[in-house]
């Protein structure tokens, strides 16, 4: 058995790029939508909080549980209970963009949990402060909230955005696309260990990158 | 300017503010002092209506602010300017930004803001500091930008929390310089809540003790410092600390021998407190202890004299009463 190997594996050479650029978009759309989608959820779970600007308990107990019970669903599990809804709103259970309804899915309440954390983080005195200048509960959530708790809310987009790397992957495994499709089909299902390690490279480039690229930002919007 | 009406403020069983009573005229600069837990903070938060009193009402500028709620509480909240003893300034803005923001909440455009933002930081010589943010700027710089913010709205009323207790001294006195200062050249009210003594003393008009909810005592400064015995006076300009240990009481006490006097100076002066007690052959060298403040022109404090036994501090006593000054025996 000699097949070729790295470079003159057409897996590699062929299939590598089409699949970096899937997961990229997969990690990007997805992304982009959970802090879309995310952020005002997080903020409607802080502002009802006990504490919070319009404390609502039995909306935030609801609202807690529902996000609680999304996050514990095992992903994998996840992807396949939403291939009808992806269906739906995609038109196919197949490829990277069916992927992204389930990434994102998943990914609203982790992103939403973490918005509410960083929100928590705002000193007390501040939002008083607001409210003694004649501040509405929106002014206070646009002015004084979210932009304080801004390099928390970045940080919290880039763990989001690492973990949906994580999960791109798993999705690899019921047709997603990307990377993780290609480790499985070929890296672990035709024992190439030159394809599983050069995907495994690039997961790690990914990670790294967006790490780098989601630090600087949070660095550059923190002026404390 | 501000009117308080018999409030009320009950949390559960505990009654935090009873029967309080205050008015302070515009233009004036009112001080409220008192030991943690007499009510200061409560007061605060029923001023600017972030607490509602139990009953009672609350007025600014003949409006009153405890029937208010909703818009029209944010509306009245903005005739209040505040000061915050840990600033509050958003970390995320500059200092022009910061200032700016009551009129941003108030609606007003962008470029008239600033505009007014630049105003107020050149008024509280901070004008080179505008893109600076917070986390550039030292404590009292911040306590500047966070005074320009609460005049932003060109309130009626100023209410400082604490406004200098993060502060070191000499950046205090520079605070309360600027307050004095911004008083005199925009005719605005003042209230002051501390526990510093020395804050009332340095720029108030007028001042109230607060303890266990209750007003124990209100009147103008000077009025309040000279009453002779009071302990809010005593307070307000307290002697250094002695050791009566080494001259006092410790063989004092027992044979009678050595006893301390304590004499007020309230209207009257040092010289003359001086000369009378000279008369009766108390020297100058039997002063242990005094402290003397200037008020509105007047001298007011308090001064310590030894004297050799129990008859001579009555002589001296009696022949400083004969005058119409306030002397007691020091405990």
């Amino acid at each position: 058995m000699n097949d070729p190997m790295w470079f003159d594996n057409p897996a590699i050479t062929q299939q590598m790029l089409p699949a970096t650029i899937e997961t990229l978009l997969m990690t990007l759309w997805s992304t982009g939508l959970a802090v879309l989608i995310g952020l005002p959820l997080g903020i409607w779970l802080f502002t009802s909080s006990k504490g919070g600007l319009k404390a609502r308990p039995v909306l935030y107990r609801v609202l807690s549980i529902i996000v609680d019970i999304t996050r514990s669903i095992p992903f994998i599990i996840l992807i396949i209970a939403l291939i009808p809804f992806a269906r739906f709103v995609v038109g196919s259970a197949l490829g990277w963009q069916a992927t992204v309804v389930s990434l994102t899915i998943g990914a609203i309440p982790f992103y939403a949990r973490l918005v509410e954390n960083s929100l928590r983080e705002v000193s007390e005195g501040k939002v008083e402060a607001a409210l003694m200048m004649g501040a509405s509960n929106g002014q206070v959530v646009r002015q004084v909230y979210v932009p304080e708790a801004k390099p928390g809310l970045i940080g919290a987009a880039t763990v989001t955005s690492v973990t949906l790397v994580s999960y791109t992957a798993m999705a690899g495994a019921v047709g997603g696309g990307g990377l993780g499709a290609l480790a499985i089909s070929y890296g672990y299902q035709r024992y190439q260990a030159d394809t599983m390690i050069a995907c495994i490279i690039v997961l790690v480039l990914i990670v790294t990158l967006i790490q780098f690229i989601g630090d600087r930002i949070a660095r550059a919007v923190d002026h404390r | 300017m501000i009117e308080l009406r018999s409030l009320r403020k009950v949390f559960g069983d505990t009654v935090a503010l009873e029967e309080i009573d205050l008015s302070v005229p515009a233009g004036e600069i009112h001080g409220i002092v008192g030991r943690s837990g007499a009510g200061k903070s409560t007061l605060i938060r029923c001023l600017t209506g972030l607490e509602r009193p139990s009953s009672g009402t609350v007025s600014i500028d003949e409006v009153d602010i405890t029937d208010q709620s909703g818009s029209g509480l944010r509306e009245a909240r903005r005739s209040i300017g505040m000061v915050f003893q840990h600033v509050n300034l958003l970390d995320s803005r500059t200092a022009l930004h910061n200032v700016a923001h009551p009129l941003q909440i108030a609606g007003v455009s962008k470029s008239e803001r600033l505009a007014k933002a630049r105003e107020l930081l050149e008024i509280v010589g901070l004008g080179d500091r505008a893109d600076n943010y917070p986390a550039q700027l030292s404590g009292g710089q911040k306590q500047r930008v966070g005074i320009a913010r609460a005049l932003a709205a060109e309130p009626k009323v100023l209410l400082c929390d604490e406004p200098t207790s993060a502060l070191d001294a000499t950046t205090t006195d520079q605070i309360l310089g600027l307050i004095r200062s911004l008083r005199d050249r925009l005719g605005i009210t003042v209230l002051i809540i501390t526990h510093e003594m020395s804050v009332i003393r340095e720029i108030c008009d007028s001042v109230t003790l607060l303890a266990d909810g209750r007003v124990a005592k209100t009147g103008k400064l000077a009025e309040v410092i000279s009453e002779p015995g009071s302990t809010l006076a005593k307070d307000l300009v307290p002697l250094p600390p002695i050791g009566l240990d080494d001259k006092g009481t410790a063989e004092g006490s027992e044979s009678g021998a050595v006893r301390l006097v304590e004499v007020s100076l309230a209207g009257t002066s040092l010289p003359d407190v001086l000369t009378r007690a000279q008369s009766v052959g108390v020297g100058a060298d039997a002063i242990l202890a005094g402290a003397v403040e200037t008020i509105e022109g007047r001298q007011v404090g308090r001064i310590r004299f030894t004297v050799g036994s129990a008859a001579a501090s009555k002589e001296l006593i009696t022949a400083l009463e004969a005058d119409g000054i306030y002397a007691e025996v020091a405990a």
